[in-house]
């Protein structure tokens, strides 16, 4: 599938700091791309050149084969970390303000829908709670019909059953056929919701890929999942052993094997789990340090 | 373009009126000045005021002996044109000249005029001294305090409801997400010009007109013409408002700002009182300030009867200074806080 959007070799320097080291990608159209990382990643910096919000050291940003230009401003759809609305102005004044900043429209009644938001049509923006101004901001972003979507950390602060409702809500969006650029650092919001993933660290990408191909690439095996507070004395297993929060990780791909040899040196296996890799193991594994770091 | 810059000009005003606490604070400030002053001012002052028209030989003191009656200020007057209409408004109870010969300017009118006419004549006995005499209304510090405590409000308004809150909105990060949509600097900006633009004129009018009907204020030139002259004075104190509010980022520095353009303004741009009885240099540097040249051009067609050709250096300065400050204020606008 052709590209959408193209970013060739993007830096951005502070005067203390280098927050984007050369990162190039391309998204293809319709699909949901993430840019993963923990804070200070460089991702919102990275999508922030992207939409032309702030300028970059160097590198280009091209839209449909061309510079990202004035079309690529009107068929973006942008949600920010952190956006404040005006005060005493209601949720259908918002959504039609900024509907009139563009050319192309969207329809209003369907985005409202799609959205959640025909209760709240009245409500002054101040009143809306997490969750619901999360949905207007996604609706703000939708008001012009747009071809590519911007969703920066849109989850965070969320509880969890906001964060599967938006989930379902950004899943509904792709299926539409917009193209979808997500930053996060919830690895499993990237898993459930992006078809390809860029993961970043210190402003440079590590690893991208298909969230799937990545692991498959990276692991063949099971984790099994211990308390340390369950094992006898030092381990002695022919597997990679990992401790970290209060766990045994042993990645391995005989998984009858290992569970037999704690079987003797665990005082219980009540506890014990298994599972697949996940995007986290993969950054942890790459980098040497926590997502949440 | 029109159609965007309507969009963000009608939530910018929906979001005003609907702020009742500031919309009731841009109404009720000047009309409680106005009452309150019209209240305080209301009664006579206790002494008269006479002019004496200066003349180049040093007056001598002790040859007339009027000028040291008690109970009497006595004011000096360089101009005589000057002198006469402050007469004619009962500014002035009487002009006197010692010059050769002397004569003095009363207005028949004028209840204080004629006892302070009486004491003059008692004093001044062996004198030979002309009368003159010049008609007209009198005009009260409410007529003359009134377009100060308009101006005043429109420059609270301007300055403190486009600069403070375009910092506001760039802090908070709803500038930067305008920056994502088509929307471009300048008509940004228009639109607040004009947000800003109708409510406070608006404003202004309805506090004026409420103002006039209870104090019956005096009204001497054209309503058309006071309007263009409000009109291209809000634009001015927009645009400052919109140059201070160009790059800055933090509301206490703007607040500081915004404070710092409007108390020299409050104070010597002659809202309270007049600069006339000021030293040349302080009357000089309140030029640099629009509000004196918006002073100067409303009182002048209020209470001289002044045309819009008359005013015409007033307003020329005001649309040089708006054009520097929007130029300036569009040239280094900055949309987002860092």
């Amino acid at each position: 599938m052709a590209a959408i959007l193209e970013a060739r070799h993007l830096r951005k320097e502070y005067p203390k700091v280098i927050a984007v080291d050369d990162v190039s990608f391309e998204v293809a159209e319709g699909i949901c791309f993430g840019l993963l990382g923990p804070n200070g990643a460089g991702k919102t910096t990275t999508v922030e050149i992207i939409e032309g919000v702030t300028p970059a050291t160097t590198g280009e940003v091209f839209y449909c084969g061309s510079p990202a230009d004035s079309r690529f401003r009107e068929e973006a759809g942008i949600q920010f970390q952190n956006t404040a609305l005006q005060d005493h102005i209601s949720v259908l004044e918002t959504l039609e303000m900024f509907q009139a900043l563009y050319h192309r429209h969207a329809d209003l009644d369907h985005i409202i829908d799609e959205c959640s938001l025909r209760e709240l049509l009245e409500r002054d923006n101040r009143k809306l709670s997490g969750g619901q101004r999360q949905r207007l901001l996604l609706a703000v972003a939708l008001v012009n019909k747009p071809r590519i979507v911007f969703l920066d950390e849109p989850t965070t602060g969320l509880d969890p059953q906001a964060r599967r409702n938006f989930w379902d809500l950004v899943n509904r969006i792709r299926e539409d056929g917009t193209t979808i650029i997500l930053t996060t650092h919830y690895m499993d919001e990237a898993q459930v919701l992006c078809d390809e993933i860029a993961i970043m660290d210190a402003g440079e990408i590590i690893a991208s890929g298909n969230p799937t191909d990545l692991l498959h690439r990276q692991y063949s095996n099971a984790i099994i999942e211990l308390p340390l507070a369950d094992v006898r004395g030092k381990l002695s297993i022919n597997h990679k052993v990992l401790e970290t929060q209060g766990l045994i990780e042993i990645a391995t791909d005989d998984v009858n094997a290992v569970l037999q040899q704690l079987s003797q040196q665990a005082t219980g296996l009540n506890r014990l789990r298994i599972r697949q890799p996940n995007l986290e193991d993969l950054f942890l594994d790459l980098t040497g340090h926590s997502l949440r770091a | 373009m029109f159609k965007r810059i309507y969009a963000i000009f009608r939530a910018r005003n929906l979001e005003f009126l609907r702020d009742r606490g500031t919309l009731s604070w841009n109404i009720v400030l000047p009309i409680a000045l106005m009452l309150g002053l019209s209240f305080i001012f209301s009664g006579d002052r206790p002494q008269y005021t006479v002019g004496i028209l200066q003349q180049e030989a040093e007056i001598d003191l002790n040859a007339h002996p009027f000028l040291q009656t008690r109970y009497i200020e006595f004011v000096a007057i360089a101009d005589e044109a000057s002198g006469l209409r402050k007469v004619a408004r009962h500014q002035l109870d009487l002009l006197v000249s010692y010059a050769s010969p002397p004569r003095y300017w009363v207005n028949p009118d004028s209840p204080k005029g004629y006892f302070a006419e009486l004491a003059l004549l008692q004093a001044e006995t062996t004198a030979q001294i002309m009368k003159s005499s010049i008609e007209g209304e009198a005009v009260r510090y409410v007529d003359w305090v009134l377009p100060g405590i308009l101006a005043m409000n429109m420059m609270f308004s301007c300055l403190f409801g486009v600069g403070y809150v375009v910092v506001r909105y760039r802090k908070n990060g709803f500038l930067k997400r305008l920056r994502a949509t088509p929307l471009r600097a300048i008509e940004f900006v228009i639109a607040q010009v004009a947000s800003r633009l109708v409510l406070i004129l608006g404003i202004t009018v309805f506090v004026y007109a409420g103002t006039a009907w209870f104090l019956d204020t005096r009204m001497d030139g054209s309503y058309l013409a006071l309007f263009a002259v409000a009109l291209l004075g809000c634009i001015t104190l927009i645009s400052l408002g919109l140059l201070v509010a160009a790059r800055v980022t933090s509301e206490e520095l703007a607040g500081g700002l915004l404070n710092l353009a409007t108390w020299p303004m409050m104070m010597l741009s002659g809202v309270w009182y007049s600069l006339e009885s000021t030293s040349d240099w302080l009357r000089q540097f309140a030029n640099v300030f629009p509000l004196t040249h918006i002073l100067a051009a409303a009182r002048s067609i209020m209470l001289d009867g002044s045309s819009l050709a008359d005013v015409a250096p007033q307003l020329l300065v005001l649309a040089l200074m708006s054009a520097v400050f929007l130029s300036i204020a569009a040239g280094i606008f900055r949309w987002r806080a860092n």
